[in-house]
């Protein structure tokens, strides 16, 4: 579990960072540390994990990637961490993830992939395919986007 | 907007491991030739733009104790507006897309248990009349990037 400090410090960096000379400065004083016992904290998250990321978030789709392809394969069980593991070593695979089978849903590892055009994606899925020997797999591309906005951890 | 050449490059050192250290904004700028001050205007020029999302700290859910699932719906054509509300009002529920497949609506959702997730999910097959929801929580992560090679895109404007 968080302490309160880490939640409070989740909480500040999910606001955004600051536009100030001293943007560390700026949330230390808000939650009652000093700007270096924060920068220090944020390192640690960093280094444990918790800071997946510590960046901008980009909207992609703005800078030419317009096509992003949700890829699902039916991959056996006893294969899947094979398979999983090889299709993540792809530079255009940017999530693999392995999900339960279910009663009308075959599929077993799920990647997204990006490209700036949907032949591009299909022309890489097909690649994907004869890499890992796996026939049964659907391209689903999104159609449109309902929501897309950042989590808010430990508001309630 | 145009997104010039320093900007590709000031978002490309941004994008990950944004420098921790007493003046970062003066930092890039010493990368990139330009002043502090420039790099702030350029990020708030971009983050105006919609295409900085947010600059600070993307999390891992499940390192800071919350659990996710991503989940799937068959919604029929004329439903998509009614129900896409009913979904979207749920803040654990992040992105949704629809998506060329008969399970046409797929969401994130995360929430702080398991338990959770599955009372907002039997919510969600209340509110819109909708039993079919398929729930599919990750057995393993092998990847998770969201990083861009900025250098490849051809037409950033």
């Amino acid at each position: 579990m968080l302490t309160e400090l880490e939640k409070k410090i989740v909480r500040e960096l999910q606001q955004g960072l600051p536009l100030v000379e001293r943007p560390y400065q700026a949330i230390a004083q808000r939650i009652g540390l000093s700007e270096k016992e924060l920068m220090i904290k944020i390192n640690e998250m960093i280094s444990n994990g918790m800071i997946r990321r510590f960046g901008a978030a980009l909207r992609h789709q703005d800078l030419g990637f317009t096509a992003n392809a949700m890829v699902v394969w039916d991959v056996p069980e006893e294969r899947a961490a094979t398979v999983g593991r090889l299709l993540a070593g792809l530079p255009e695979v940017t999530h693999c993830y392995q999900r339960p089978r279910q009663p009308g849903w075959p599929y077993t590892i799920f990647t997204v992939i990006h490209g700036q055009t949907r032949v591009q994606c299909e022309q890489l899925a097909k690649k994907m395919a004869e890499k890992t020997g796996v026939t049964n797999y659907k391209l689903l591309f999104s159609t449109a986007e309902l929501k897309k906005s950042s989590m808010k951890y430990f508001i309630d | 907007m145009s997104v010039d050449q320093t900007d590709k490059k000031l978002l490309q050192i941004i994008q990950s491991d944004f420098p921790v250290v007493q003046r970062p904004y003066e930092m890039i700028g010493r990368q990139l030739g330009i002043s502090g001050q420039e790099v702030m205007d350029r990020i708030s020029r971009l983050q105006q733009a919609g295409i900085i999302r947010r600059l600070g700290g993307l999390f891992d859910s499940r390192k800071i104790g919350y659990t996710g699932t991503l989940c799937a719906l068959r919604v029929p054509e004329e439903e998509i507006d009614r129900v896409a509300q009913i979904i979207n009002s749920y803040p654990g529920i992040t992105h949704n897309y629809l998506r060329n497949h008969h399970y046409n609506m797929w969401f994130t959702l995360l929430a702080e248990s398991e338990q959770h997730i599955n009372s907002i999910l039997n919510e969600i097959k209340e509110k819109t009349g909708l039993a079919d929801i398929l729930n599919l929580p990750a057995i393993n992560i092998f990847k998770v990037r969201v990083n861009f090679n900025l250098s490849e895109v051809k037409h950033a404007d």
